[in-house]
């Protein structure tokens, strides 16, 4: 063996992070503390850039201590087109289910927010994407319906690739069912707000989301119909350096403010108090 | 000359074998009459029996078939008096739909569907189909004329998807299109709904809200394309997904007009002529004309509260899980 040849075994031992220890920003790629940005929110201290967080983290940054009174958790999906790629839907499901400790990829309840009651329903990206098949649908409308049986807030945080896939037609028309259902809700006197996180696209961009009466982004979040790299292929050209930041779309109207995640919980009261003040529970 | 697709292989052999013949014959001589008739039986027989066993794979090439009747056909076929409106009155006007006010069997209505255009200058116009939301919003704004004169809306849906660009997101693609699907929940007149081609995910569901949403026998509705399901799916790494793999998502996916009629997603499938809607675009209008009719006389007596109530209850019924 030659002197000067590289061992490429080691060399990429010796780079190799302690697992957990060290994080890397998805924005400004700098090597963080864990433990830093955990104390920060899961938001990156150098370029404050939002980490994606669990819906159990959401839910526990933006309701009351011990408010939360979670409904249809144990809502699955039976796999009903049978569906098989290079792995079975199925395993993916129990892969996804394992690895985020939900059934599916949306947490629903009743929860109170200083002091207002609401009903939330909080997307997990960690569940196969956040994607939205028919348990998304049903839970998010079920959710709805009781803020509309309770004349409550209703509060969605989205946080999603867009449509499953797996359920084919079932998942799309779930758009159509969970408009339809807000159509409803907004025929009330009660505020429908929508929390857009990083990232938010396709079916859930194209449904609930975009149909907040008011939409808040956290900052740096990507948001849009279509993915980049579909735009890319197709138009055959760069994008745009800031395309489909949540910066981008408050730019061009299409929401009302980008808020740090540190304020969410302290913007969404002052929004209650003044359109749902009479619902406040003393 | 016919467009044929590859699996059409066989029978465009024996057509065009005939097509010789009957020129060489000129109607004359008896015996190659006889042989012309034979042939022309064998290839109808080897037609029906090629269509009716296509793959879902197959039925995509068709729904996309460039000689396809589209939009544009079936307005001049089944409507008078059409007179297209144009524009969103917010930013422009789209030309990958086309909408406006016509006659169908006496019946003032709203028609509104996406167009791909014909001629490679008219697909390139029209953007092959793929709405910008200034197409999303001027659909809508004629449907409301729908609700406002009393007129049923007729929608047609053709389309590849919603066009993936920069102006389209800058300009609020994924609202537009939430906000058809809200507001079609809303307007107080009949909707139906024709899957005539090419159903693409929430480019087509936009205009896809309806009393009765129905799909021409060959068509296909999709929440991903095959080959964008493909590329996601079935892709190992460092290879090219092919045809292939475009079989194996078409079959997964469940897009064709009968599994959706099994799933309880659609009402009911139009049949198409032998060998699909483009060899015979009167008869696809026809078929299509009685359909449209049975159901908008259904839907005209139905009062419009009973009807609003009835289209919500269908979206909100649709979905399969498992609640323990």
């Amino acid at each position: 063996m030659a002197w000067f040849r590289r061992d490429k075994g080691s060399a990429s031992k010796k780079v190799k992070v302690p697992e957990g220890l060290w994080i890397k920003c998805n924005s400004c790629r700098e090597i963080i503390y864990r433990k830093e940005v955990e104390k920060n929110l899961k938001v990156c201290p150098k370029c404050n850039y939002h980490f994606r967080i669990s819906a159990s983290e959401r839910i526990s940054l933006l309701v009351d201590s011990g408010s939360f009174v979670e409904i249809e958790k144990e809502m699955e999906s039976i796999d009903p087109l049978n569906f098989k790629d290079l792995m079975p839907y199925k395993e993916r499901l129990k892969d996804a289910q394992q690895k985020t400790n939900m059934k599916e990829a949306i947490s629903c309840g009743k929860a109170l927010i200083g002091g207002y009651p609401v009903m939330l329903a909080v997307l997990d990206f960690g569940f196969m994407g956040g994607s939205m098949g028919s348990v998304v649908g049903e839970k998010f409308t079920i959710t709805t319906e009781r803020a509309m049986d309770e004349e409550l807030p209703l509060i969605a945080v989205a946080s999603s690739g867009g449509a499953r896939m797996q359920e084919g037609m079932l998942s799309l028309v779930q758009m159509a069912k969970t408009s339809a259902v807000i159509a409803r809700y907004k025929e009330r006197h009660m505020p429908y707000i929508t929390i857009l996180a990083d990232p938010t696209f396709g079916g859930v961009s194209a449904s609930f989301a975009m149909l907040g009466d008011i939409i808040i982004a956290e900052p740096k979040s990507l948001i849009g119909f279509a993915g980049a790299r579909v735009i890319e292929q197709t138009i055959k050209q760069q994008l745009p350096e800031n395309f489909q930041t949540a910066e981008f779309l408050l730019d061009h109207g299409m929401i009302d403010m980008i808020v740090d995640r540190k304020e969410l919980k302290q913007t969404l009261i002052r929004i209650l108090s003044l359109t749902a003040g009479s619902s406040k529970t003393e | 000359m016919h467009y044929y697709l590859d699996f059409e292989r066989p029978v465009a052999e024996l057509e065009n074998k005939i097509e010789e013949l009957k020129r060489l014959a000129d109607g004359r001589d008896m015996n190659i009459n006889s042989e012309i008739k034979k042939l022309e039986k064998k290839a109808r027989h080897l037609r029906a029996d090629i269509f009716s066993r296509l793959t879902p794979w197959q039925k995509t090439l068709i729904a996309r078939h460039p000689e396809r009747p589209h939009t544009i056909d079936y307005i001049k076929l089944l409507m008078e008096d059409f007179i297209e409106l144009h524009g969103d009155r917010k930013f422009s006007d789209d030309p990958a739909i086309i909408g406006g006010l016509a006659r169908f069997q006496d019946i003032p209505v709203v028609i509104v569907g996406h167009e791909k255009g014909r001629s490679t200058k008219e697909r390139i116009q029209r953007n092959f189909g793929q709405p910008h939301p200034e197409g999303y919003r001027k659909a809508i704004r004629i449907m409301r004329l729908g609700e406002r004169f009393r007129m049923p809306v007729i929608t047609l849906i053709d389309t590849p998807g919603a066009y993936p660009g920069i102006g389209a997101e800058e300009r609020g693609q994924a609202e537009a299109i939430a906000n058809n699907l809200f507001e079609m929940f809303n307007l107080r007149t009949p909707i139906i709904t024709v899957v005539i081609g090419e159903g693409g995910s929430g480019g087509a569901l936009a205009l896809g809200v309806a009393d009765r949403v129905l799909m021409l026998e060959h068509s296909i509705y999709s929440v991903i394309s095959p080959e964008g399901c493909a590329a996601i799916l079935w892709k190992k790494d460092n290879t090219n997904v092919g045809q292939q793999e475009y079989e194996k998502a078409s079959d997964a996916l469940r897009i064709t007009a009968q599994d959706l009629y099994e799933l309880g997603i659609i009402d009911e499938i139009i049949p198409e002529p032998l060998g699909g809607a483009h060899r015979d675009y009167k008869g696809m209008a026809e078929s299509m004309g009685k359909v449209l009719k049975k159901h908008l006389d259904q839907l005209r007596e139905t009062p419009l509260d009973i009807l609003l109530e009835e289209r919500y209850k269908k979206f909100r019924t649709m979905g399969v899980f498992k609640k323990e």
